[in-house]
């Protein structure tokens, strides 16, 4: 059999799954945060759109979405296959096309700060 | 006497009972639904950010709702799940050999806990935590 | 000298005849053995003085041959490095080998494993071929210890057992298989890697695998097969950025 192309999408899967593991945790800290009443100073506007508004903070910004997205679709598909859902392509479709509509979405917005 | 050998069929959707193993195996994956779903939140952020300042805080307000209390706690399990586990297993794919002996596996998971703990406070000290 | 202590066994072992049954059952067998006995020396005595129709796989009986792999309740295990004190009081369930078809009783038939054991050319296709008049080939300890732990494999297929993935997809090449590969491909004296990614690289290679990672759980062998199939993936992925991302490069 020919050799796969599932290098395409397993490497940003690998990538994306660091940029997880490192980053998303206090993400969800901060937002948690924000939730129970304590906003953290930096999620206010100014200091946010400060952020966004910085060539830098729109990069990291869009590298930690478009590489988490693409990692949880990936994921996401091969647990499809194996909780028994076996239309991998259909799966695979939805799954990658909406992580690249994310990704797509969030350099849009970003581009309007 | 002839060759009748017996296949034992595989339940695809309930395989993973069988074991404690499994289990473990697939709670490591679910949590992409939860992260998944969390990114989904970031994209929606974004876009009230670039909406105004009137639209972001009704984001942050809206967070304080008890179904997001919820969803935010599971994230939040569900993305350190995900760090210890990519953690753990890092040294796997990445062996570090010098002259004959093998750095050992807990020398490298530790040193990316170590980095994670470091980017953690950076992180929230940026955000004016403390 | 103090007198062994016995310990009451229950073995609960599953009975298929082809020559008879469409359906495999479970056959319930009482007895007593030395505490320090395994569930091998358990089924040898059955066989012994129970039930001599009762047929199961052995040779060394100190794990290092690999004949003797069965799942020891819902475990893939050696059944020779499996003490029957750590089941005391309870039933001991004994099935043969997970995700193979079974031939008789406890026997699986290793048909599926055997072809792709040769399918990624487990020798070494030599970097630079030379007569043995110029001598040896010479490899230093530490490149030796580079491929070293992934040699110690002894072809037992309980990683086989262990793989959800291989239970769910039979094509996928499978733990044992692919770390021979990668064996071959981290030897200094081998320059057969390409080669070998023509079948590594493919769907059912490297590619099936979701590091479940409980082949290198189950091995008896400590051979880790997940992390040889993890560092694959990576330099599969090298690969395919170099033959299709980058001007020139070749396969």
């Amino acid at each position: 059999m020919a050799k796969s192309h599932k290098p395409v999408v397993w490497f940003p899967f690998a990538a994306g799954g660091t940029v997880i593991a490192f980053f998303i945790p206090v993400i969800v800290l901060l937002t948690f945060m924000a939730a129970l009443g304590h906003v953290p100073a930096g999620l206010g506007y100014d200091r946010m759109h400060a952020f966004a508004a910085n060539g830098i903070g729109k990069l990291i910004i869009f590298g930690v979405v478009a590489l988490s997205l693409w990692s949880s679709a990936h994921r996401l598909r091969c647990t499809c296959y194996d909780f028994g859902l076996r239309a991998d392509t259909l799966a695979a479709t939805i799954l990658y096309v909406a992580a690249i509509a994310g990704s797509i979405a969030s350099a849009v917005y970003l581009l309007q700060i | 006497m002839s060759r009748r050998p017996l296949v034992r069929e595989v339940p695809p959707t309930s395989w993973y009972f069988r074991h404690p193993r499994y289990m473990r195996y697939m709670s490591r994956e679910i949590t992409s639904i939860f992260v998944g779903a969390y990114c989904v939140l970031l994209v929606v952020g974004l876009q009230r950010l670039a909406a105004g300042p009137v639209a972001w805080e009704a984001f942050l307000a809206a967070l304080k709702n008890p179904a997001s209390i919820v969803f935010q706690f599971l994230a939040l399990v569900a993305a350190v799940y995900h760090a210890a586990t990519w953690f753990n297993a890092t040294h796997k794919a990445m062996p570090v050999q010098i002259g004959e002996d093998f750095v050992q596996p807990g020398v490298i998971s530790g040193a990316h806990y170590v980095v994670w703990l470091v980017l953690s406070f950076v992180v929230l000290y940026l955000a004016g935590v403390f | 000298m103090t007198p062994m202590k016995e310990l009451r066994v229950q073995l609960e072992v599953l009975r298929y005849n082809p020559d008879t049954d469409t359906e495999a059952h479970f056959q319930r067998y009482d007895l007593t053995c030395p505490e320090e006995w395994v569930v091998l020396d358990a089924l040898n005595k059955v066989k012994e003085s129970i039930d001599p129709t009762l047929n199961y796989r052995w040779s060394c009986h100190m794990a290092v041959c690999g004949s003797c792999g069965m799942m020891i309740n819902g475990e893939p295990k050696l059944s020779c490095h499996t003490f029957v004190r750590d089941y005391e009081g309870s039933v001991i369930r004994v099935e043969p080998l997970a995700h193979f078809p079974i031939e008789r009783d406890l026997v699986t038939a290793p048909d599926d494993f055997m072809e792709k054991l040769k399918r990624v050319k487990p020798y070494i296709i030599p970097k630079e071929k030379k007569p043995i008049s110029e001598g040896e080939y010479k490899q230093t300890p530490a490149q030796l210890m580079k491929f070293r732990q992934y040699s110690m494999c002894i072809n037992c297929m309980l990683c086989y057992a262990a793989c959800p993935e291989y239970g769910l997809t039979p094509e996928f090449i499978g733990p044992a298989a692919l770390t021979l590969a990668h064996r071959y491909n981290v030897d200094s004296r081998d320059g057969g890697r390409k080669e070998r990614q023509e079948v590594v690289a493919t769907h059912e290679g490297v590619w099936e695998c979701t590091f479940v990672g409980a082949c290198s759980e189950v091995c008896p062998a400590h051979v880790d097969p997940a992390s040889a199939l993890q560092q694959m993936k990576i330099t599969s992925s090298i690969d395919w950025i170099v033959e299709h991302l980058i001007p020139g490069g070749k396969s």
